[in-house]
């Protein structure tokens, strides 16, 4: 039975009675149209993202294998796989790597430098803003397998730094094998700063200049200034930036893959690196979801440290 | 009121036609499986690239598939090769066979690979079409046994097989003061070799090369690790016992070996032994160049050299002999080899598979084998071919076969692809200083009993 609620305010309550249902009428009618149109984004995003996220979680707790008997039965394990993840030397070097990549490229090399590209270009004339700005976005829309090559070229034994040093009497020096894991973190660097320079222009250009100006005529020097004023009032970009840089970095395959395969030895297999040698190296594709539940922790345990620790709302 | 219903008529329409474009969008491929068994096609999948089966290649492509389509007219033979490292070919293949859309009509399978394929139900099992087919009699008994799986049945048939040694450079040899022909008695004497090589050779001289990254998949695998292996007294695999052997002395002395090698510099560079083209920097280039004195690899590599290989070098035969490997301290047989092969097996899921059948069958005539030997330099798996004049006047054929005698091979057993894997990596952290051989030697042991289980696994 309809009570009428809420309907104090209309003096005749049969006619509000009316507008009440036909108004519920057009809110069901409007959801009924909103889940309809939603409907083909659902059942793509739910065939296509949340079945193999399913389906991974599943896997990580079976002994599925590429080839071998398993292949053809698998079985549920329980935690086998993450017993032996923990147990496995390998997968402790892969973490502390991708901590080192993590860090020294991402958080480090590609914040630090984009931010610094940003400052540096603040209220410089457009032209040069320009051509700083296309030079250094040139890394970031070149594929990352080119950006890769490139690298490789430029490093390998008869590469161009070595013919370099070369012409100058020194030796040359097998950079991929010797440093590997410094080569894959410049290389990650100069493909990546870019997208940071560019979320840190914009931010950069967002802090209102009177409040700038307000703290100059205060007698905040400059390094007070932007320590004092604009990096707090970038915060919100930080994280954000801080967020999608690592989540892309934790990601990063190809460049490794491509450079040094992870080798020599395992000084630059990261994760994604362990994971896929474990599933399709090794042929334990169980084993290779486990990996990869691990690395969806990482990501989701940065993020939220990010978001924590700086206290800002996304 | 009426342009309302109209968009209402639009936005409707647009969706129902979206959902039924998608739905015909995989009627059609579905439909398009279809066509393909109409037209009488079959694809070949094998390795490619980098210089690797530039001989099965030819032979495919300039004699069998030509004299095969004169005999059935109708068909559409495709060469579909895989560009891809060694490492990668197998795990690739899998992921191919599992589906009918991607799996190939025929393909070539490392036997390595032939047990555990069949196991994961890739393959189909060839028995009743070898048993109707006489020519079946002529392969050899024991290159057979690598293409039958654990459940007894045939899955490929096998279109060469192997041997392995040490490829030495004879002038470098002499320059060094080394015997020629030099004959090894015991892996001290490699050693020795090696660092007399090392001494009296020009400093771009590599002594010894043995493929030893995980980038050269089963072959620091075979012919590195397992060439090692098998002549110390205990091997990969107890047959008796049907138990893998995860700790014996063989294990810990056979990463020593490999340790030493790289320790006294005795080894080529890290950058070009952990590539993926190793293989290829070793015989194409420093050994023809005469800047390698040793490298342990299998006697294909013959058909690198050959007028239709990928580093056509005649002097070839003149300039290297072919050395037997010896066991650890010249005990037992003295001299080990490893044999492997490839052949060829039809999936499950081959849309054509009689017409893959025919093509198995005329590519493994007397004929035909022999001629894919000319031209790869590889050991025959039939009799009949081993016999033949033309044969056996392939150059160091000789030598080639004689190490037959004491051939081991690989456990055709299900977890030997993963056991494979796991040597690779541990010899490439040797290699790479990451861990001392004994600690190889113990990884070994907890990462095998991981794969097989307790329960199948024995220490010497």
């Amino acid at each position: 039975m309809y009570t009428g609620m809420g309907c104090g305010m209309n003096t005749d309550p049969v006619l509000s009675h009316e507008i009440q249902i036909k108004e519920k009428r057009k809110k069901d009618y409007t959801l009924f149209r909103s889940i309809l149109f939603l409907l083909p984004t659902w059942i793509i995003l739910l065939i296509f993202f949340v079945g193999p996220i399913l389906l991974t979680f599943y896997f990580a707790f079976t002994n599925l294998s590429l080839t071998g008997t398993e292949a053809k039965s698998l079985e549920f394990t329980g935690f086998q796989n993450f017993v032996t993840m923990f147990q496995d030397p390998n997968f402790r070097i892969s973490m502390v790597n991708t901590i080192v990549f993590l860090v020294f490229s991402a958080v480090i090399g590609q914040q630090v430098l984009g931010f610094i590209l940003a400052l540096l270009m603040k209220e410089k004339n457009t032209s040069f803003r320009r051509i700083i700005g296309i030079i250094v976005i040139a890394g970031w829309v070149t594929p990352e397998i080119v950006v890769a090559f490139c690298w490789v070229a430029f490093l390998s034994d008869n590469g161009t730094l070595n013919m370099i040093l070369g012409n100058m009497g020194m030796k040359p020096v097998t950079w991929l094998y010797t440093f590997p894991m410094i080569s894959v973190i410049i290389a990650n660097i100069w493909h990546g700063t870019a997208f940071s320079m560019l979320v840190y222009q914009a931010a950069l250009d967002d802090v209102p200049k009177s409040v700038e100006e307000a703290a100059v005529i205060d007698g905040a020097s400059r390094f007070q200034l932007l320590l004092r004023i604009v990096l707090p009032m970038m915060k919100g970009s930080i994280v954000t930036n801080m967020i999608l840089v690592t989540l892309q970095t934790l990601g990063v395959f190809t460049l490794i893959f491509a450079m040094t395969g992870g080798g020599p030895g395992a000084s630059t297999q990261t994760l994604p690196i362990f994971m896929y040698n474990q599933a399709f190296v090794n042929y334990q594709l169980g084993y290779g979801t486990a990996i990869s539940l691990i690395l969806l922790l990482i990501g989701i345990v940065s993020s939220t440290i990010y978001i924590r620790y700086m206290k800002v709302e996304i | 009121m009426k342009i309302k219903k109209y968009k209402k008529v639009a936005a409707y329409s647009l969706l129902v036609s979206s959902l039924l474009l998608s739905s015909a969008c995989s009627n059609e491929s579905a439909s398009s499986d279809g066509e393909g068994e109409n037209k009488e096609e079959i694809s070949i999948t094998f390795r490619s690239g980098g210089g690797t089966n530039k001989g099965l290649t030819n032979w495919l492509e300039k004699e069998v598939i030509p004299e095969f389509k004169k005999e059935h007219p109708d068909t559409t033979i495709k060469l579909a090769p895989l560009n891809v490292s060694e490492g990668d070919y197998f795990a690739k293949i899998a992921l191919m066979l599992k589906s009918k859309n991607t799996a190939p009509d025929l393909v070539a399978e490392d036997t390595f690979m032939v047990n555990s394929d069949a196991s994961a139900g890739y393959l189909e099992s060839l028995d009743d079409k070898v048993k109707a087919w006489d020519d079946w009699g002529n392969f050899t008994e024991n290159v057979k046994k690598g293409v039958i799986a654990e459940d007894g049945k045939v899955y490929g048939v096998p279109y060469n097989t192997d041997s392995r040694g040490i490829w030495y450079n004879k002038d470098l040899f002499k320059k060094a003061g080394l015997p020629v022909p030099w004959e090894p008695k015991s892996w001290d004497d490699i050693l020795q070799a090696a660092k007399i090589i090392k001494e009296k050779s020009p400093s771009d001289v590599t002594p010894i090369w043995m493929n030893s990254g995980k980038a050269t998949g089963e072959a620091t695998s075979m012919q590195t690790f397992q060439m090692l292996l098998y002549g110390t007294e205990t091997p990969l695999y107890d047959f008796d016992e049907k138990k893998w052997i995860v700790k014996s002395e063989g294990l810990v002395n056979s990463f020593k070996f490999i340790d030493t090698v790289y320790e006294e510099k005795l080894g080529p560079n890290l950058s070009q032994v952990l590539n993926g083209q190793g293989s290829s920097i070793a015989y194409q280039q420093l050994m023809p160049k005469g800047k390698l004195a040793m490298g342990i690899d299998g006697f294909w590599q013959s058909g690198t050299w050959g007028e239709e290989g990928s580093a056509p070098w005649p002097e070839a035969v003149d300039t290297l002999g072919f050395a037997p490997m010896p066991t650890e301290n010249g005990d037992g047989a003295g001299t080990v080899t490893m044999s492997g092969g490839w052949a060829f097996s039809i999936p499950k899921n081959s849309g054509n598979k009689d017409l893959a059948w025919e093509f198995i069958k005329f590519a493994s005539s007397k004929e035909k084998n022999l001629s894919l030997q000319l031209k790869d330099r590889n050991l025959t798996p039939r009799d009949d071919v081993a016999e033949d004049p033309n044969y056996q006047k392939i150059p160091m054929f000789d030598e080639a076969t004689a190490l037959l005698k004491n051939a081991q091979f690989r456990p055709a057993v299900d977890k030997y692809p993963n056991v494979s894997t796991q040597i690779q990596s541990l010899v490439e952290d040797v290699v790479t200083n990451k861990i001392s051989p004994e600690q190889a030697a113990e990884q070994y042991q907890k990462n095998v009993t991981g794969i097989v289980g307790k329960e199948n696994v024995i220490e010497k």
